[in-house]
């Protein structure tokens, strides 16, 4: 089963060719890894899956991207549908200026209507799915801006997911954080394909290598490269892949 | 031998002129500090004798009676008062739109050069653009008419520190509320208006205070009036034009309210640029 499926897929910032004829599946309930150097075309590729490069003038993508049937780069696609079904996490920790406990009911207050025991009860799951309600369940009034960095970046997990997505898009999630918080969110990955499907861009090939079970390699805006991750990290396919990941290039 | 010892010539010159440079600018910091300090010294000194509760109770008093400042202290506030209410939503939106959705285009670039020239333009001109447009045409001075000078400067003001404001809003916040599904007047008006919301209301209180201390356009507007009167719609007593009238009189009494009204005009504002200051802090 398939959450996402990628066809010939172009994008364009202004008349820079950034991503070329992309094809690829994305498994649903599983974790999906791109890797490659800088400037190859992933985080591109990832922001093109919820349309946020529509955000800016001149950036534009041509192809398909299906959903469920539905070509989700189709202009009669409602964006803010769409990002409520694909949720995002970023490279930075993203906490809004206001309490725990509205960061988190945000999302849910964009689309739907709750009672107040409801939300109370929604925005505990989210938080408990993220790993971070034992820590802030008695300062849900404090701002999100007081948590450390490895506490925020779960703060915008849980914000994500509290909308209830089918996917979710991770931008280098960790980049950001220390170890130890880093080894948290990756054990919440873990925890997250259960429900989810989770794309994560990385720079850090043993952390796509721990978490991943697809892993995409990608340089200078094509695709290289795709397969299981074990397969693609012991017995690349192609050279170059092999290359990148044994450190020669890049 | 290393370069790194105490008689080095090159370290030796640039520390010479570092003293040189410190030396200046202490300098230029003592020269502008000496005339504020006398300024409010004179203001504080010379205002003392008429800071008093009748400054507060009593209308302007004729030549050589007693009196305070009570109608000119009112009509002050409801004039800028109004001035305020008209210009901050106007300049807010402006703002907004010039931060927000003026990304594409020429329409904000131009926008925001007339708002700059307009932010620049002497607040006399200001005056007699009102007076034009709109006192020689219902052919009264009125309150109303001194607020819509008041709007004039405040917009520019408020329209500049809301850009700036929003601008400061980091974008990874919007792409954070747009990537929740948030249409984008919401991701405005619950996320960057929250985040940059100490920064507005600076500007705002800012622009307060540029406009309680405006003369040149209320003297063509709001024009003046000798008795107690909070009808908008005709001319109305108000601190800068009485300040004005009271100074250049040859009556000492007079000259002792206008005082006052300086030294309070004063004190206001240095409230309102702390609170800005306390404000924009936290």
């Amino acid at each position: 089963m398939n959450s996402l499926e990628i066809r010939g897929l172009d994008f364009y910032y202004g008349g820079f060719h950034a991503l070329k004829n992309v094809s690829l599946d994305i498994p649903a309930r599983r974790v999906t890894a791109f890797i490659g150097p800088s400037g190859c075309g992933k985080s591109t590729l990832l922001r093109t899956l919820n349309r946020m490069f529509e955000l800016y003038p001149g950036q534009r993508a041509e192809g398909r991207v299906m959903m469920g049937g539905e070509d989700i780069l189709a202009s009669k696609q409602d964006v803010s549908l769409l990002r409520a079904r694909i949720g995002m996490v970023f490279q930075k920790p993203t906490p809004f200026p206001m309490s725990i406990y509205d960061n988190i009911a945000f999302g849910v207050r964009l689309f739907e209507n709750l009672s107040r025991a409801r939300m109370d009860e929604r925005v505990e799951w989210a938080l408990a799915k993220a790993a971070l309600w034992p820590e802030v369940k008695d300062k849900l009034e404090q701002s999100g801006t007081s948590l450390s960095g490895g506490q925020q970046q779960r703060l915008c997990i849980a914000r994500a997911i509290a909308v209830r997505p089918e996917v979710l898009l991770m931008d280098e999630p960790c980049s950001a954080l220390d170890p130890i918080s880093t080894a948290k969110i990756e054990e919440l990955i873990a925890e997250l394909k259960n429900d989810y499907t989770v794309v994560i861009v990385t720079h850090n090939m043993q952390q796509a290598a721990r978490v991943s079970d697809y892993t995409a390699y990608m340089y200078l805006g094509e695709l290289v490269e795709v397969g299981e991750t074990q397969q693609v990290f012991m017995k690349p396919a192609r050279r170059e892949t092999e290359d990148y990941i044994t450190g020669r290039f890049g | 031998m290393s370069a790194v010892v105490e008689s080095n010539p090159v370290y030796r010159a640039r520390r010479r002129r570092n003293t040189l440079m410190m030396g200046l600018a202490a300098l230029a910091l003592a020269f502008g500090l000496f005339w504020l300090i006398w300024i409010l010294g004179v203001l504080l000194w010379e205002g003392a004798g008429a800071l008093r509760p009748a400054l507060f109770t009593q209308m302007t008093p004729p030549p050589g009676g007693d009196g305070g400042l009570a109608n000119a202290i009112v009509g002050s506030i409801l004039i800028a008062g109004a001035g305020t209410l008209i210009g901050t939503p106007v300049g807010i939106l402006a703002g907004t739109y010039l931060a927000e959705y003026g990304r594409r285009g020429w329409l904000a670039p131009a926008t925001r050069f007339i708002n700059d020239v307009l932010l620049s333009a002497p607040s006399i001109v200001i005056g007699l653009f009102v007076y034009a447009v709109y006192v020689a045409h219902v052919k009264h001075f009125s309150g109303w008419a001194g607020a819509l000078a008041l709007s004039i400067i405040v917009v520019p003001v408020v329209v500049r520190t809301t850009d700036d404001m929003l601008k400061l809003v980091p974008n990874s916040l919007r792409e954070a509320a747009a990537a929740l599904g948030a249409p984008t007047w919401k991701i405005i008006t619950l996320v960057s208006y929250r985040a940059a919301r100490a920064g507005i209301v600076t500007g705002v209180l800012l622009a307060v205070a540029r406009i309680s201390g405006e003369t040149a356009p209320l003297l063509f507007t709001a024009l003046n009036n000798q008795f107690w009167s909070t009808d908008m719609a005709r001319p109305m007593a108000n601190l800068p034009a009485v300040i004005f009238q009271f100074a250049m009189s040859p009556y000492p009494d007079w000259q002792r309210l206008a005082w006052g009204g300086a030294a309070l005009i004063t004190l206001f504002v240095l409230a309102l640029n702390i609170t800005a200051r306390a404000l924009f802090r936290k």
